[in-house]
């Protein structure tokens, strides 16, 4: 029985297309791009005010150097929260469940941010693996454990992500079933249940935005120490 | 019926009689470049009925969503019978 819960992490395939690939294409049909017209339609004009504001406030820790990432960072917070949300269907797949998707995003994103900042201020990057103000004995222990820190950054960026969502997820279907097979036994208990349900789909859609928002975030922080 | 014969590659999916179902198949262009073209005119069609207007609602966005969940359900259906006969053998 507990072997079934986490087949819905599968993405199973119909007539050889794998159900992820649609999944991962809808972004790019949610979002129709702005014409030129003076005023668009409504669709557009919400999207692109949140967009707006979203990149605005990511952008204001940043010196200059890193507005070049605007781009990339506000359409990976678009794609994320797109994904997560519509994951919250019935029936439907979340791509961000899989850890391969995840880190790969994860790992080569960290990885421009510490190279830029190896090429372009080398002393001050490396300067970021020892705080200020340390005690000299502890030197050569922080400096190791800094640099773990440093290298763990990927890893914890890809499995917050999917960790996050795969438990929500897991957690959605299990108080679900609970729910069905508690309703014809002890009625009570299961509206019960099923207001705890209504809650935990509420903290979901929250959990959904809530985690985009600290991927794209994070990143930009990893970026701005090192541009 | 005094119209001029329109010839079959021309006609639209709704006109075509039954009989001619197959040789109007025929006309239609598979390849890929045929195959995407068909998708961005059906999403033109979709986008200015539904959401590039004026007053553009929810509607426009549920539809699709809802279309979208039963796409998934389409796809994962197997999966979902397999569980439905492990569940109730």
């Amino acid at each position: 029985m507990a072997m079934s819960f986490f087949d819905q992490f599968a993405s199973s395939s119909c007539m050889g297309v794998p159900l992820i690939a649609i999944a991962i294409a809808l972004p790019w049909v949610m979002y129709p791009t702005s014409t030129s017209r003076w005023i668009n339609n409504r669709l557009i004009t919400i999207q692109g005010w949140f967009i707006n504001r979203f990149t605005n406030q990511l952008m204001l820790p940043l010196s200059m150097g890193g507005h070049k990432w605007a781009l990339l960072l506000a359409s990976l917070m678009v794609f994320l929260i797109t994904i997560n949300m519509i994951g919250l269907l019935p029936y439907t797949f979340t791509p961000t469940t899989q850890l391969s998707l995840n880190m790969g995003f994860a790992v080569p994103l960290w990885l421009a941010t510490v190279i830029i900042g190896m090429r372009n201020q080398p002393t001050v990057a490396l300067g970021h693996l020892l705080p200020e103000g340390t005690p000299i004995p502890l030197i050569p222990v922080l400096i190791i454990i800094e640099t773990i820190s440093l290298f763990i950054r990927p890893l914890a960026l890809g499995v917050r992500l999917t960790a996050n969502l795969t438990a929500g997820h897991l957690l959605i279907q299990l108080i679900a079933t609970a729910v069905f097979v508690l309703l014809p036994m002890m009625p009570t208990v299961a509206i019960i249940t099923a207001a705890i349900l209504f809650l935990l789909t509420l903290l979901e859609v929250a959990v959904a935005m809530i985690q985009a928002y600290v991927f794209v975030l994070l990143l930009s922080l990893y970026l701005q120490e090192n541009v | 019926m005094a119209d001029k014969a329109v010839s079959l590659a021309e006609k639209r999916l709704l006109d075509v009689k039954l009989g001619q179902l197959p040789s109007w198949l025929g006309t239609r262009d598979f390849t890929p470049n045929g195959l995407l073209g068909g998708v961005r005119r059906g999403y033109e069609r979709y986008y200015n009925k539904y959401i590039n207007v004026k007053k553009g609602g929810i509607g426009g966005v549920a539809m699709f969503l809802v279309g979208y969940v039963a796409l998934s359900y389409l796809w994962e259906y197997d999966h979902i019978k397999h569980d439905r006969w492990r569940k109730y053998h």
